[in-house]
């Protein structure tokens, strides 16, 4: 009751606030920092490190846009929040953009009044058990006994996916991550269902991640993005195109490490050029100066680099790149042109 | 002779209002009163305002929509295709569930700790002393935590209980403690009304008839005391009662054909199937707010008794009473009075704490219409209005029934 009496206090307080503000780009060059919404811990898309430093996929986005917009890829104040917590913090202004994986659904773009600027991980919903269960696919589970963040579509479709395969399961609600993590390892349920992004991580974390399988069935579409205040569109078009960058730099070769090289280069592909503001106006149209792009991609590097270091097949968490590859892959990554 | 004038008409003059003492008051309060109601207008008419410009509109036709999502607990028939109206209700019977069941463990733990806190044996009293200090003195969230936390860990999971070569049998072949609940068997009518005798009539006219025989006693107890003070000698009326209690419910159990669904350990692998299913969430938080405020109730019971003068105790024992009919016939009865007021804070107390049930996933009101509901559907304001005049019915209910309690049992002024 308190915490949710405090929720819808905090609604109404944001819905006025959120009223009498103008534009986010100058609130946040005002203040000097980027407030980003983040999970309240997964490691590899984000989690404090050792130092209590935030790490991670999602992470790296904040940063980028904290250098486009700001000039200073730390200028990031990370919010964390609970999937119950995050669209009030949105919608009430206490951040200026939700990076939490994030599905993204036709109600909560149109109904709740957010914008998603654009995808930034294909996922899917998948099952995490025990390896002594002898579970093999997520069809056999009927009487199980499943953890479930609340407040999340993996909600619906854990109900959506046993009413349609006409068996039962009995729900355990928790709240973060971290809460299911350890219920489903103090055995209070049999399977743990979330994205497999977030299941993979997880596992990650675990003493002996050998003993529990990823079962085989991805029972929903999950695509996560960053998203934003409905209204703002000059905002929602920075976030927009500041995950866009990320994503064209991978296509275009353009790195962390080569992109001194890559801006001082005359002979420079015309669309590279363009990105990094040598040649054309992109950065004022978007009301921020030439080399915004450059350095979004100087924070923590391009698409590829970004999910190399955090959720990669090099770190824990093993990720393949899959449906998240350059559509020249054969991925579903497809940044529009700079032009 | 002296003559009677009146006293000199003054004229009212607007003045008088800050001046003359006689209405000054009134002034400052039409004052406070006007600044309030502007206020409270103000804040209204700003959320209205600006919700319509966030292009949000107060609407409760999404209670109407299916819901979407399972709920564990449930009391009435549920499922992800019923309403949010019907997951509401689910959450509000959780909630009535663990906030009767709190208030009435709480009562004995309490009363029992606070009689036995004035006990002349120092151990006991000492003990209680303990206990109610630790209880009281720390958060209910916190036992709430730790009791689930000691239920999940101490009991084995229900994998233990499963299989042919299971390695555990039910305890008696009746119970199973395992750390998602304790599974008993649940009674069932074979031959009742309903499809398949499952309609919940049954219970209703079971209770009825409990309720028949509830009075029927109480007619012969008062045919008995009749007897008494006109002859002296009180008839035995034991075996009679005992009768009128047993014979119409056996009778009745035996026409709806009461039988018995034991857990079935082979059923299913990942857990029992049939029985009652009192879940771990739901043991947490009764046991946690049951001794949570029994600490209270047993201060309340202490300060009762104490209000309770010595020379009560004193004459009662020169009469010739013994120590537990003293407690009983002399003191308790004067103390309820002292009692009963504060106790009906702790029982608003439980039903308000019970909110806390999400911190063990325990599926409240807070938990389906405050959590999963408000959440999925976006609607905010509208699910915290709708569970703060759940909240507030509720505690009125309970205050108010207990208000009749308390004229009944309170020192009669004549």
């Amino acid at each position: 009751m308190k915490k949710s009496v405090f929720l819808g206090a905090a609604t109404i307080a944001g819905l006025a606030a959120g009223a009498a503000v103008a534009g986010t780009v100058d609130d946040v060059k005002a203040r000097g920092t980027l407030n980003c919404g983040v999970t309240t811990g997964l490691v590899g898309f984000a989690a404090p490190d050792a130092n209590g430093e935030w790490k991670g996929f999602d992470v790296s986005l904040c940063r980028a846009v904290a250098a486009a917009v700001l000039g200073d890829a730390n200028a990031v104040e990370f919010v964390p929040t609970t999937g119950k917590t995050r669209f009030t913090a949105l919608a009430s202004g206490e951040i200026d953009m939700l990076a939490r994986n994030t599905t993204w659904t036709f109600s909560r773009d149109v109904d709740l009044k957010f914008e998603f600027t654009g995808i930034n991980y294909y996922d899917g919903q998948g099952f995490l058990a025990p390896k002594a269960l002898g579970v093999s696919s997520a069809k056999e589970l009927d009487g199980a006994t499943v953890c479930v963040q609340t407040g999340t579509t993996t909600e619906l479709n854990l109900a959506d996916f046993f009413r349609s395969n006409n068996i039962s399961y009995e729900p355990v609600p928790v709240e973060t991550n971290a809460e299911g993590q350890q219920q489903y390892l103090a055995g209070a349920c049999d399977v743990y269902t979330t994205d497999a992004s977030g299941l993979a991580a997880t596992r990650a974390t675990f003493e002996s991640p050998g003993d529990h399988v990823i079962l085989p069935e991805i029972i929903s579409k999950e695509p996560l993005g960053p998203l934003v205040r409905h209204g703002d569109h000059e905002w929602g078009d920075v976030v927009r195109w500041t995950l866009n960058a990320l994503i064209a730099a991978e296509e275009l070769g353009v790195t962390s490490a080569n992109l001194e090289d890559m801006s001082g280069n005359p002979e420079a592909n015309p669309e590279v050029k363009r990105l990094l503001g040598t040649e054309g106006t992109l950065g004022e149209m978007l009301g921020l100066d030439a080399d915004w792009a450059a350095r979004a991609i100087a924070a923590d590097g391009n698409y590829g680099e970004i999910f190399a270091k955090n959720i990669g097949e090099e770190t824990p968490i093993g990720l393949a790149r899959g449906l998240n590859g350059q559509w020249t892959d054969g991925g579903l990554l497809y940044a529009p042109p700079f032009r | 002779m002296s003559t009677m004038t009146d006293p000199p008409k003054a004229d009212f003059r607007l003045s008088m209002l800050i001046n003359d003492t006689r209405y000054r008051s009134l002034t400052f309060q039409v004052i406070a009163a006007v600044a309030i109601a502007l206020s409270i207008w103000y804040l209204g008419n700003n959320l209205i305002q600006n919700l319509r410009a966030a292009g949000l509109n107060i609407s409760y036709s999404f209670l109407g929509d299916p819901a979407g999502y399972d709920i564990n607990q449930r009391l009435i028939e549920y499922d992800s295709q019923s309403s949010h109206a019907r997951a509401a209700i689910v959450g509000i019977l959780n909630t009535l569930l663990v906030a009767v069941l709190a208030c009435i463990t709480a009562t004995f733990f309490g009363v029992f700790a606070g009689v036995l806190r004035l006990s002349n044996n120092w151990l006991v009293s000492k003990l209680m002393a303990i206990y109610v200090e630790i209880f009281r003195n720390i958060p209910v969230l916190i036992w709430i935590l730790i009791i689930f936390f000691i239920v999940t860990a101490a009991m084995p999971a229900p994998r233990a209980y499963l299989g042919e070569q299971a390695e555990r049998d039910l305890v008696l072949g009746l119970f199973a403690f395992t750390n998602r609940g304790i599974y008993v068997p649940s009674p069932f009518f074979t031959n009742g009304f309903g499809a398949e005798g499952g309609s919940a009539v049954n219970w209703l006219v079971v209770i009825a008839v409990l309720i028949l025989s509830h009075f029927a006693t109480r007619f012969v107890n008062k045919n008995a005391q009749i007897k008494q003070e006109q002859t002296g000698n009180r008839p035995n009326t034991l075996l009679l009662n005992g009768l009128i209690w047993l014979v119409p419910l056996v009778a009745v159990l035996f026409i709806l054909g009461l039988s018995w669904d034991f857990p079935d350990p082979l059923a299913n692998r990942f857990n029992l199937r049939g029985g009652l299913q009192i879940g771990a969430p739901l043991i947490a938080l009764w046991f946690a707010l049951s001794i949570y405020t029994g600490a209270f109730i047993a201060e309340n019971v202490r300060a009762g008794i104490q209000a309770i003068n010595k020379g009560q105790t004193e004459a009662a024992a020169a009469l010739g009473l013994r120590q537990g009919r003293i407690m009983n016939l002399v003191i308790l009865p004067q103390a309820l009075r002292v009692i009963i007021p504060p106790l009906i804070s702790q029982y608003l107390n439980i039903t308000k704490n019970s909110s806390l049930a999400i911190a063990v996933g325990y599926a409240d009101i807070t938990a389906t219409l405050g959590g999963i509901t408000l959440n999925q559907t976006g609607r905010a304001i509208e699910c915290v209005l709708l569970m703060m005049l759940f909240y507030l019915t509720a505690s009125l209910l309970i205050s108010t029934g207990m208000n009749i309690y308390n004229a009944s049992v309170k020192l009669k002024e004549r």
